[in-house]
């Protein structure tokens, strides 16, 4: 299936991305569709983009829908125990 | 027929006529023939997309692709081009129309051509090959799997598409349709929801919808890749676009 599902959300950070370069990231694209790549009929895939840039300016994941819940999980787990004056 | 062809990049006149890049691919040999629209899917203007197109100057058709994404992301790779066209909301159907029926004049401005041109898209491709069978001067259609043809997109996301069954009543070529029978968009009961629109309004249809295979199911580098689905239904293509564009 060609889902379309699409999510998206303003973002603020930095990624390290093509040609081995850090590149300031802000805008995120959520969507549920074919990957490009991954071994798999369809996939979680995240672009941390910087659109200002450039379509290059992209580092885009695909993971199977089993991984990305457990990387969701893994980031909230990550922010808990992290001290809550840090968390700004 | 000649088993040799050419293929390079051109630019053509789109929608609006802004100037837009495509990949063309044609028998070297001396025509007259039919020629082929070749709509990419949503992952972009790609290396498989571009292997369609030349399967089909193989086939003995001129055939070319348009780059869809080439506004939103000229020069960019296929998948950047393809991510930055969903962050911007996907392509408009009056865009579409126009680059379609940009790449169709330039197919019949060709010297082999006919005076025929048909449209073949995958996945969203293929709710894009109905809607320019629609609004554009075409001889034949192709849809393989594409979806929301009929159904309801869902709400709430930034891509906007629609179904196209209000335009149905302007089919103004023969559609052939391929599916998968796993596929769940569009899904069986939407296949025959389709052909039973289309037979209302004596619209002419052959639809084959394929055992064992879902989505995707002529894509060769991708797992729902289905060899005996894809087999036939390359077979039906070149049947239907021969009958209706001429060798």
């Amino acid at each position: 299936m060609c889902t379309y599902a699409t999510v998206q959300t303003v973002l603020e950070g930095s990624a390290k991305g093509p040609q081995s370069s850090w590149f300031h990231v802000t805008d995120g694209t959520i969507y549920f569709d074919h990957p490009v790549h991954a071994m798999a009929e369809h996939t979680l895939n995240i672009d941390f983009a910087n659109p200002a840039q450039g379509p290059a300016a992209r580092v885009a994941v695909e993971l199977t829908a089993a991984s990305a819940r457990d990387l969701v999980a893994a980031i909230e787990a990550a922010l808990d125990s992290a001290p809550a004056e840090l968390k700004v | 027929m000649s088993e040799s062809l050419c293929a390079e990049t051109v630019m053509i006149s789109g929608e609006g006529g802004d100037e837009i890049e495509a990949y063309l691919a044609r028998p070297t040999d001396e025509g007259p023939r039919g020629a082929v629209v070749v709509i990419h899917h949503m992952p972009g203007y790609d290396r498989g997309t571009k292997e369609i197109v030349r399967r089909f100057a193989e086939l003995g058709f001129d055939a070319i692709c348009p780059n869809l994404y080439w506004r939103q992301a000229p020069g960019a790779a296929p998948d950047d081009a393809a991510a930055t066209a969903r962050a911007q909301g996907g392509i408009p159907d009056e865009q579409l129309i126009g680059d379609v029926a940009g790449a169709a004049a330039h197919l019949r401005a060709l010297p082999a051509s006919n005076g025929k041109v048909g449209v073949i898209g995958y996945c969203s491709g293929g709710r894009q090959s109905v809607l320019a069978a629609c609004n554009v001067d075409l001889d034949a259609a192709v849809d393989c799997y594409g979806a929301f043809v009929v159904g309801t997109p869902p709400e709430g996301f930034p891509l906007k598409v629609t179904n196209l069954v209000d335009q149905l009543p302007n089919l103004g070529a023969p559609l052939l349709g391929l599916f998968g029978k796993e596929d769940s968009y569009p899904s069986p009961e939407q296949v025959v929801e389709l052909d039973e629109i289309l037979t209302a309004h004596d619209k002419p249809h052959e639809f084959h919808s394929y055992d064992d295979a879902g989505h995707a199911f002529f894509a060769v580098d991708r797992p729902a890749y289905r060899v005996a689905a894809a087999n036939d239904g390359w077979e039906q293509i070149t049947t239907f676009f021969t009958t209706h564009l001429g060798g």
